[in-house]
């Protein structure tokens, strides 16, 4: 039995059998095996060998003839590494000698390989190490891909083990049978915390070497509350966990039982609570655990997972699902959000070197309007059968906001020649996530309908911290006093200019802040669905005149530690539960 | 030629070679020259200065990393060394590997 602590991510607490997922980028673990499964091992590598060797073949037999001799000889290079026997025995020999898995020896045999290019001083030759990175991805493909392939088709419930998973390997998922999640890397803001709680999966990130403890097949309790994943569990320890599990599932249904309730404060202010949403499938959710709309639905999932881009119709149809499960309430279509760590950086044929600042969300739909204007139009048609409003991500400043504007008005107007109904008057707002909207927001509030404020990207911004790394991953808090301010300032700006402002980052989820935004005077905040009934809940709980009091003190305050734990504490007195 | 090795059907043969083509021996010509030299019954063996390759495999004679002007030693073992010796001299520095010199 192994103990390990990570940070929880999403409540809940799960017992299964493991399913790891090695990714193509990251150095595959080092897994030992049983000695006596050696022999199946080096067959596996064996076969990855033909595997590939045929794989080249048919690349080079392909139609690659007509892009000259250079590739062909890259080919042709490649072919003779793999049939190369003193590889392939460098690699046998090592499954053998040190009893791990095939994929460990090939990786490891070939990045020795590649380390030696690496280190000779003459450019040309240093350069060759690409190539045998090539090749060993190749291989690794061949060992690893049906195993990928699998993730879509599992049959069994399992818990997810990853160094960390990617918005791509999460759109694969069989989402009914992952129980739980658990990987290396990430934070409270991670693409495997966003999906875990939207599914309402307990997860666990930032375990560090977690991949190289557990085996695939092992028992893993992941508990969600505590930030604990426990390898191989002792039976005491499982039936205690069954027991807490029970506990808490049984606080689930009673928070369930608020769902039909009004999100009202005690001092009968109304409250706006709608859900986040990634897939159409999730709209239900929504709407079971009480949500009154969505206020951010992104749009990526449609981009994810597939070599080509969604047509129109398919993105119609994606809107459209969702529009008429909410008929007359709001929804809030966000643009393409891509860039940065989604989708555009592993086509690019060089990756920019700093994408969080670089060609991304809006950004990258400006640049790229054929593809814009298909979602506007998208949009447009499907406007008609709800109340959906579009939302444009990461505007930095107002000449973003007006030409994105520009575009969807030229959309409309191609519409109208059309004779294709949609909606006129549909409302166009946009997130406030980057220091510049914010302390623009005066300016922006004349041309935008709404605002939204992404504490996500607000945060890492303002603070200049990444939320995926983990060395500095504990310098990112939205308590931040400077971060605090600029929310206010953005709120403050809003209702000067009379239009609706809502919260639908991470912190509009966590109950610790929630009485800290509607004293700053939100009131409309958008969270992942599992979380409405208990954020509902902490509403329920609370006056405005509590929570103004409480924003007056914290926005008094010079420093985070300060900030948080006098959040927390406040929080604890009214959900003593969930803490 | 020594008799005894003619009886054993085996001559050792060895030479010295020196890279002459700018970008060394990288990726394509450690493919041709494994490819000629397999073509020989030999045993070939390529060492710059202590490190030694068997000359059929890719992997190891590109992980020669010979920049221009190294300097290998080729040794050969078998019926036709000396084809073979002569062959691979040719390709490294009569047709440099059918590449551009400095």
């Amino acid at each position: 039995m192994e103990i390990k602590k990570g940070i929880a991510v999403s409540p809940g607490v799960s017992i299964g059998k493991s399913l790891i997922i090695d990714s193509e980028d990251y150095r595959i673990p080092r897994r030992e095996i049983d000695p006596s499964q050696r022999a199946a091992e080096i067959e596996r590598a064996r076969n990855a060998f033909v595997g590939a060797v045929e794989e080249l073949v048919k690349l080079e037999r392909g139609p690659g003839e007509a892009a000259g001799g250079r590739i062909k000889d890259i080919f042709a290079v490649h072919l003779r590494y793999l049939r190369d026997r003193s590889l392939r025995r460098k690699i046998t020999d090592m499954v053998h000698a040190e009893s791990v898995t095939a994929e460990y020896a090939v990786s490891t045999v070939l990045r020795e390989i590649a380390s030696k290019f690496t280190n000779v001083k003459d450019a040309y030759i240093s350069e060759r190490a690409a190539d045998i990175y090539d090749i060993e991805r190749r291989l690794l493909r061949q060992l690893l891909g049906h195993k990928r392939e699998d993730i879509g088709r599992l049959q069994e419930e399992v818990v997810v083990v990853a160094r960390e998973l990617s918005p791509t390997q999460t759109a694969t998922f069989n989402k009914a049978f992952i129980k739980g999640m658990a990987t290396d890397a990430g934070g409270r803001t991670s693409h495997t915390a966003i999906v875990a709680r939207s599914l309402g999966i307990p997860a666990v990130v930032a375990l560090e070497d977690l991949t190289e403890i557990v085996r695939g097949g092992d028992t893993v309790i992941i508990d969600g509350n505590r930030g604990i994943v426990i390898v191989n569990p002792d039976e005491e320890t499982i039936r205690q966990y069954e027991v807490y599990s029970r506990e808490f599932v049984a606080l689930e249904h009673k928070l369930d039982t608020i769902r039909a309730k009004p999100a009202v404060t005690r001092d009968h202010v109304r409250i706006k609570l709608l859900g986040n949403i990634e897939f159409p499938d999730e709209a239900r959710v929504v709407l079971e655990k009480g949500g009154e709309g969505v206020g951010l639905y992104r749009t990526e999932f449609l981009y994810l997972n597939r070599p080509t881009e969604p047509i129109e119709q398919e993105q119609y149809e994606a809107y459209a699902e969702v529009l008429r499960v909410f008929a007359d309430r709001p929804v809030i279509i966000r643009t393409f959000d891509l860039g940065a760590d989604k989708y555009t950086q592993s086509r690019r044929v060089a990756p920019e070197p700093n994408p969080f600042l670089g060609l991304r969300s809006i950004r990258f739909c400006l640049q790229n309007l054929a593809m814009f204007k298909t979602q506007l139009r998208a949009i447009l048609r499907a406007s008609v059968l709800g109340q959906a409003k579009v939302m444009f991500p990461l505007i930095t400043n107002i000449q973003e906001l007006m030409q994105a504007k520009m575009i969807l008005h030229d959309v409309m107007e191609d519409l109208d020649e059309e004779g294709i109904q949609y909606n006129r008057d549909l409302e166009v707002g946009i997130m406030v996530e980057t220091p510049s909207a914010a302390l623009t927001a005066s300016t922006l509030a004349r041309d935008a309908d709404f605002f939204s404020i992404g504490t996500n990207d607000l945060t890492q911004y303002t603070l200049a911290v990444d939320r995926g790394n983990e060395l500095v991953s504990t310098l990112y808090s939205a308590a931040d006093p400077a971060v605090l301010r600029l929310i206010r300032m953005v709120i403050q700006d809003a209702y000067k200019a009379q239009i609706e402002v809502s919260v639908c980052g991470e912190t509009a989820s966590e109950p610790e802040y929630v009485m800290l935004l509607l004293g700053l005077g939100i009131r409309t905040l958008s969270i992942t669905p599992p979380m409405i009934p208990e954020i509902k809940q902490v509403i329920r709980s609370v006056t405005i005149e509590d929570c103004n009091q409480l924003a007056r003190k914290v926005l008094a305050m010079n420093s985070e530690r300060q900030i948080s734990g006098y959040l927390r504490s406040a929080a604890r007195k009214i959900l003593p539960e969930a803490f | 030629m020594q008799v005894g090795d003619e009886v054993l059907d085996k001559l050792v043969r060895e030479t010295t070679v020196e890279i002459r083509n700018a970008a060394g021996l990288h990726m394509r010509p450690a493919m041709l020259f494994v490819d000629i030299a397999s073509r020989f019954e030999s045993d070939i063996t390529v060492s710059s200065g202590p490190t030694n390759a068997d000359g059929k495999s890719i992997m190891q004679m590109s992980m020669l990393a010979a920049t221009c002007g190294t300097r290998l030693d080729i040794r050969a073992e078998g019926p036709d060394a000396e084809q073979a010796l002569e062959a691979l001299r040719e390709l490294v520095e009569v047709r440099m590997f059918d590449e551009p010199p400095p």
